[in-house]
């Protein structure tokens, strides 16, 4: 660690300078020509093997795509959109979209085909970048809807052979188009990258949107750029790092790590070979840096408790005796006290007998700095990480600064808070108790919607509607959606949120929504989690078909009634859950309960599930449910069923 | 391949004549003919206790037919035993699948590869030279073109007794491609999956059938209609070991004989969509 560091230091030693004239393929081009044919810009597990792919490699395919995009007729301005899995091609295509001076536009690969079509239409994109089959399906039956849509560009062959329709193309053709055109403008690329300028729009990024349609926000180089420049100026990357990219490029998060911060240090993308095997393959790799919405972790802790409850009673003493030193030097360190020299003793035995390969089977054998973003994480699971000695920090931001404002900083964590500003960053709070920031990466506006840029631009100041507040230590503390914020019978604000991630720590609930804005007491809709919950049932050899036969078992109530007694402990009386009901089905991001980065979005499944609040907050023991629900398949099923209630004795 | 002369596409690859077999006094087949031809999906649909598997064990070698002949690439095979078929290029999936539970996926397709090794015991444990060479091939033979086709990377190491049934029929299937065979027999590769595992089969058929890599024979049971009908480009239909009708889906479908013996009953008719 300590040898890495001072490598590290004089890598960063020559960190870029960040102007108004550079822009993304600029800095591409410098790197690639700086880091040549030597370096390994990324790999891609196909095969079974990871293949190494160097930057002179990333510079020749992104050139043949930039160029074949350009002979079919690319403009300055042009939207291109993007869909599909992390692989090399889509990094070159946004690469490529860039260098022929067009704006990338990425969109989740499990966006419905409205949202693709919403997506498309709304950004007024002439290309589509498709990965396989599926996604050039999608795009085939939107293209009669969309007649901006001009070219479809598929790379993976498989299950192609049928098509023959004008308006596809092969990456193959594409980039033979494009050798073509280099052939005879040799000098082009260069020229066309050369015209750019800082200022100009490079993404256009959909904001999920936990209330409305999603908004496109353009974002600069010069706003990617600095975003990856002031990350870096707080916790450093080096060249020598390995990253694993696998969450969607859709995502800033992922945008700025592969593109902000990895073209400025150009360390390694590694990219998993399929969306099964990325734990795994994360594991082989075993990267430096991550960042990752709470999901990724709360599903990494669930893993371990379950495997943990699995596992052979000396094993469980093992751990539980690990998990009790951890959490005690994890709490030693929140508390900025020294740790007495025993403890660091028994912290070590700890680590060599237990944490160093549960680290290394989670993929964190060498992680440097995580991070977590996106939506609130719950203490008890960022005591978990410490506890088994990850550094995991909170990160604070939104898709309008190109990424995050706010981070921990090493040695200074407090997990109630998300830390401090990052350099060249201005986090103030309104009257209203609004955070609003003013940073060189804040966003040039939405696409197409002045209104909303109206509001939520004004002097430079980025409104981002979260509500909090700066604590004595100049920490942020993010409270909740200014609308998400609720008031308890005693008239405390409440951040349902906060209760909501506590409950999620048990490894058998999986979503959890908490109810009781200006009520008589606090209730939940519980969501279990079909596998765990599943075989704790085959242990105790209950019998059922279906996730919703599950979820009404008794049993299954009393399991969950203990994990909310549990949740409920220390809380005060007014911030108790009283009552709680077992959903008939998982909370689920196509029926729109869930943003695409699998936010709650309140105020849709209070309208939609408005029978069972009513019911939580009557005599009653049961709600009569009556309802259609469609599987991802297009099938319909009707159920009709009774939802027990539980209440919550003291 | 195992080097016999080559048909071309839309010839007869197999042709059984006059099979009868019976069991005992039992007539499991009487007077069954069929034409395979090379490049098509064949299926073969009946009732349970129609003489279907039978059939497929008679072609594979499992049985031997009292009466008739079995021809493929115009050769008479009858005496031939089952491995000797499967050097011609004959593979085939199980009903109930029939794989190696305590090995690894991998494993399994590695053994289906077993008629192309060349290299003897010596040569082989020593693993030098032309052996490694020769190893390293069929590995990405497995790698690129089955693997990747079956989309199994996830389980690629694990055993196959762990996995759900839906898997295991894709590394049964995966094991009989690693033969590269010409004609793949498929006995019910669809029973017992659920909506989303009929699905990926149904596509992975297709693929083994038209990608220009495999352009493989096949030669489907199966009781899932739907599936059937849209997959086939022939269907033969038997009933207590009797021809019903051989034909396109179409003429099959709307044959009354068939839509009494079978498809007219509701319950039989057994399509999930």
């Amino acid at each position: 660690m300590q040898q890495e560091d001072k490598t590290g230091q004089s890598d960063s030693g020559n960190v870029v300078k960040i102007t108004k004239t550079l822009t993304i393929p600029k800095l591409f081009i410098r790197q690639a020509e700086k880091l040549g044919k030597d370096t390994v810009a990324m790999r891609e597990k196909e095969f079974g093997i990871w293949r190494p792919i160097t930057w002179q490699q990333y510079l020749e395919n992104v050139r043949q795509i930039a160029l074949g995009l350009i002979s079919l007729g690319l403009k300055d301005g042009d939207k291109v959109c993007m869909i599909g899995t992390n692989r090399p091609e889509g990094l070159w295509a946004e690469m490529a979209a860039m260098c022929a001076r067009g704006i990338g536009v990425w969109l989740f690969q499990d966006c419905l085909i409205d949202e693709v079509k919403y997506i498309v239409d709304h950004s007024d994109s002439r290309f589509l970048f498709a990965e396989s089959q599926e996604e050039v399906d999608k795009a085939l039956s939107i293209i009669n809807e969309c007649p901006k849509l001009e070219k479809i560009i598929w790379d993976d062959p498989k299950g192609m052979r049928n098509y023959t329709e004008d308006c596809l193309i092969s990456l193959k053709n594409l980039q033979a188009l494009g050798k073509e055109l280099d052939k005879n403008h040799p000098r082009l690329f260069e020229e066309m990258i050369h015209k750019g300028y800082g200022e100009e729009t490079a993404l256009l990024f959909y904001t999920s949107g936990t209330t409305a349609l999603p908004k496109g926000a353009l974002l600069s180089h010069y706003n990617m750029l600095t975003m990856g420049r002031n990350l870096m100026a707080v916790d450093p990357c080096f060249k020598t790092d390995d990253y694993a990219s696998y969450l969607p490029f859709a995502w800033i998060g992922e945008q700025m790590m592969s593109i902000s911060c990895g073209l400025q240090i150009g360390f390694t993308i590694n990219f998993p070979e399929s969306i099964e095997t990325s734990q795994a393959n994360i594991r082989e790799i075993g990267p430096h840096v991550m960042f990752a919405p709470p999901r990724m972790y709360e599903q990494m802790t669930r893993t371990v408790q379950v495997k943990n409850l699995d596992s052979t009673w000396f094993k469980r003493i093992c751990y539980n005796l690990a998990a009790k030193i951890g959490y005690h030097v994890a709490d030693l360190k929140f508390k900025k006290k020294s740790v007495p020299f025993y403890w660091k003793i028994l912290e070590f035995m700890a680590y060599a007998g237990v944490q160093k390969k549960l680290k290394d089977n989670l993929g964190l054998s060498r992680i440097r700095n995580a991070y977590t973003g996106g939506a609130a994480m719950g203490p008890d699971h960022f005591r978990f990480f410490h506890a088994l000695g990850v550094n995991l920090k909170q990160i604070y931001g939104q898709t309008e600064v190109a990424g995050i404002s706010v981070v921990h900083k090493t040695n200074d964590i407090k997990f109630d808070t998300v830390g401090s500003p990052i350099p060249e960053t201005e986090v103030k709070i309104t009257e209203d108790g609004e955070i609003i920031t003013k940073s060189p990466s804040v966003f040039q506006g939405y696409y197409k919607n002045p209104e909303a840029t109206k509001n939520t631009l004004v002097d430079g100041w980025l409104y981002s509607g979260d509500k909090g507040f700066i604590d004595d230590d100049g920490h942020l503390v993010v409270f909740d959606r200014s609308k998400d914020v609720m008031t308890l019978t005693d008239g405390k604000p409440f951040a349902p949120q906060y209760l909501e991630t506590r409950l999620k720590f048990s490894p058998y609930i999986k979503d959890s929504w908490v109810i009781g804005d200006n009520l008589d007491y606090l209730t939940a809709v519980i969501c279990i989690d079909y596998s765990v919950v599943g075989k704790w049932a085959d242990e105790k050899k209950l019998t059922y078909t279906s996730y919703h036969e599950l979820s009404q078992q008794m049993q299954i109530y009393d399991l969950i009634e203990k994990q909310i007694r549990h949740a409920n402990k220390d809380l005060p009386p007014a911030a108790k859950l009283k009552k709680f009901i077992n959903l008939y089905k998982e909370l689920d991001a196509d029926d729109d309960e869930l943003t695409r980065t699998r936010k709650l979005r309140r105020a849709f499944v209070l309208t939609r599930y408005q029978q069972i609040v009513d019911a939580l907050y009557s005599e009653a023991d049961f709600v009569h449910i009556d309802t259609t629900i469609s599987y991802e398949d297009g099938r319909k099923a009707h159920i009709k069923t009774d939802l027990h209630i539980c209440k919550i004795m003291d | 391949m195992v080097a016999t002369h080559r048909i071309k596409e839309g010839d007869v690859l197999l042709e059984l004549k006059n099979i009868h077999m019976f069991f005992g006094k039992v007539c499991a087949l009487s007077d069954i003919n069929l034409n395979v031809r090379k490049g098509e999906i064949h299926s073969i649909i009946g009732p349970n206790g129609a003489g279907k598997t039978v059939m497929m064990n008679i072609i594979n070698g499992l049985y031997h037919p009292q009466k008739g002949s079995i021809y493929y690439k115009g050769q008479k095979i009858n005496k031939l035993r089952p491995y000797q078929r499967a050097k011609l290029g004959m593979a085939r999936t199980f009903q109930k699948v029939e794989v190696f539970g305590g090995m690894t996926v991998l494993d399994n397709i590695r053994l289906g590869r077993h008629i192309h090794l060349k290299s003897g015991i010596i040569s082989g444990s020593l693993y030098i030279g032309k052996t490694a060479r020769e190893e390293i091939e069929h590995r990405a033979f497995i790698e690129e073109e089955i693997i990747d086709l079956l989309e199994i990377e996830h389980i690629r190491n694990k055993p196959v007794g762990m996995l759900p049934y839906g898997l295991q029929k894709r590394v049964e299937l995966g094991r009989a491609l690693a033969l590269e065979p010409e004609l793949l027999i498929l006995d019910e590769p669809l029973a017992g999956l659920n909506l989303e595992e009929v699905e990926d089969m149904a596509r992975f058929i297709i693929d083994i059938n038209e990608e220009k890599n495999w352009r493989v024979t096949c030669l489907l049971v199966e009781h899932d209609m739907g599936v059937v009908m849209d997959l086939s480009d022939h269907v033969l239909a038997i009933n207590f070991g009797n021809t019903v009708v051989d034909g396109t889906p179409e003429e099959v479908q709307n044959n009354p004989e068939v839509i009494r013996a079978y498809l007219g009953e509701e319950d039989l008719y057994a399509t999930r969509r």
